[in-house]
């Protein structure tokens, strides 16, 4: 049987390589061209959002990461990509390849020098959060600031939606290394917060599609008056 | 001492020895996966003793360039061996004459004869399938880099023998997730470097769209049998540095005696064996990627194993 110790390495060693792969998850948005492997990649990343989450829960004992990790999976992992698929036609999601601004190499390394800003920005912070989840921060922030940027470099409806909701994980992994123990209520309120952006995205794409039949956001730019 | 010295020719050996049968595994396993009978795992061996029978014809068109690279794509991988572990956990004779980067500048001569040779007969193909390899050769650079600098700076040493050792001890270096990153993207180089699925397809038969084998197209008889055989130690060798050195450090001797240096011989077999049942899932499961598609792969494995030294500084 192994000792206390040793097991407590093990854990902080696969808690560290959940966030590595959260990471990679992230880069991975950026890099996918396909609508629907795009939402698998956010089904991934929630799922080891909430493997960290649960690790964490085991090192710090506390309950509450057990919570916010069962609210994860049945909010982000279940229910977000059903009301995704359900809201949107499928017209959407068969499409082969989603346009971006810019071209899937430099997209990524814009997103590597956003994950390095990420480390530099937290590099200060991190003797203070000392203690088994100090890869969580941050990987965390440069979840969100890469969500930011798939915002900003995609021009179809759903992948920005997604991003919008990758950006949440991010600052999720963050929030569980800082406040390990906060109340549940404002979990469940986050939770409450994503479904309802879902819904209303959701509700709006699929009357957009409707009406104007495309959702591609980067062709709202040539509406101006001349 | 002398038995170090040994210990490293049989090394050498065991590389000349089984590098054939590692391919024709591959190979075979690949037709079963696709429901075809597939040739015998032989096939490679039968292969090099047919050309070394057959007269060579050389072009009188050519330099020594064409007549030399074949020799230095034959000898390039054995000197590779002679500094990596491929069955002794401990450093013998050599390893201290060279590290990785020692070691992959070697590896990339091997590579760079090859396609100065294609270009010099002339033969339009050759100068294409040149081009085109150097072209995932030099997108594959940054990426070896990065991976040695990930390895070096969390073992503090660039002597694969050394670099080993810190992965397994203690054992939760294992699941360090620098190491599980760089495993990674090394995985996305060997396919990119010995021309598996996702990058070239080695089987393919149709020159317009052939990265690996256009180099050799010119050479026949011994040349060609020198320029295969080199093919499959290049292949053998990295697939030592990637199960020896970076993913599973287990099987290898560890005392200098010969029965410890004889029974690591199947083990690192077996090992290579298990590592192609992944390679062939991942080869049947892909399809090639068009040409310009190969800069995402190996922007994807750059982006990889820059998170692995990210992550890595955080000294976790």
């Amino acid at each position: 049987m192994m000792n206390a110790d040793s097991m407590t390495s093990i854990v902080t060693q696969l808690n560290a390589l959940t966030d590595g792969l959260f990471l990679l998850s992230c880069f991975a948005m950026v890099a996918m061209r396909q609508i629907l492997a795009c939402l698998k990649i956010f089904i991934i990343q929630a799922c080891l959002l909430a493997v960290s989450a649960c690790l964490l829960g085991y090192l710090y004992a506390t309950e509450h990461l057990f919570w916010v990790a069962s609210i994860t999976v049945a909010a982000k992992v279940v229910i977000i990509p059903w009301l995704l698929r359900k809201s949107i036609s499928d017209d959407v999601y068969a499409r082969r390849e989603v346009s971006q601004v810019l071209n899937i190499p430099t997209s990524l390394l814009i997103a590597l020098g956003l994950a390095i800003f990420a480390f530099a920005l937290t590099s200060p912070l991190l003797p203070a959060t000392a203690g088994p989840a100090k890869v969580n921060l941050p990987v965390g922030l440069a979840g969100l600031f890469i969500g930011a940027f798939v915002i900003a470099a995609r021009r179809e409806a759903v992948p920005e939606v997604i991003g919008i909701l990758a950006m949440e994980n991010g600052a999720f992994l963050a929030g569980i290394s800082i406040a390990p123990t906060l109340s549940l209520i404002a979990e469940l309120s986050a939770a409450f917060d994503g479904l309802v952006v879902v819904l209303v995205f959701g509700l709006l794409t699929r009357r957009i599609y409707k009406h104007v039949g495309t959702t591609m956001v980067g062709n709202l730019t040539i509406l101006r008056e001349d | 001492m002398t038995s170090r010295l040994l210990f490293n020719i049989v090394q050498v050996l065991v590389v000349l020895g089984f590098a054939p049968l590692v391919k024709g595994v591959l190979a075979r396993l690949k037709e079963r996966v696709q429901s075809r009978q597939g040739p015998s795992i032989f096939q490679p061996y039968r292969d090099l003793r047919k050309l070394f029978s057959k007269d060579e014809v050389v072009s009188d068109q050519s330099s020594w360039i064409f007549r030399a690279a074949p020799y230095v794509v034959f000898i390039a991988p054995i000197f590779v061996t002679l500094l990596i572990p491929v069955l002794t956990n401990y450093p013998l004779f050599f390893a201290f004459m060279g590290d990785m980067l020692g070691g992959g500048f070697i590896l990339a001569l091997g590579g760079f004869f090859a396609a100065l040779a294609a270009v010099d007969t002339a033969n339009p193909y050759g100068a294409m399938g040149a081009s085109r390899t150097r072209m995932v050769g030099f997108l594959a650079e940054p990426v070896f880099m990065m991976v040695f600098f990930t390895v070096s700076f969390s073992a503090g040493s660039t002597i694969p023998y050394i670099v080993q050792e810190n992965w397994i001890s203690p054992f939760s270096n294992f699941f360090t997730p620098s190491h599980i990153l760089v495993v990674l993207s090394f995985l996305m180089l060997i396919i990119a470097e010995t021309g598996s699925i996702p990058v070239d397809n080695p089987s393919g038969h149709f020159e317009l769209a052939m990265i690996d084998e256009s180099k050799s197209l010119e050479y026949s008889g011994r040349g060609a049998a020198l320029m295969k055989w080199g093919g499959y130690m290049k292949f053998f060798v990295l697939l030592c540095i990637f199960l020896n050195v970076l993913v599973t450090p287990w099987g290898l001797a560890g005392s200098q005696h010969i029965y410890d240096l004889l029974l690591a011989i199947p083990l690192v077999l077996f090992k290579m064996f298990l590592f192609l049942l992944v390679l062939v899932v991942i080869e049947s499961s892909l399809s090639k990627l068009r040409l310009f598609r190969i800069t995402e792969f190996l922007t994807a494995a750059f982006i990889t194993a820059v998170a692995a030294i990210l992550v890595g500084l955080l000294q976790i």
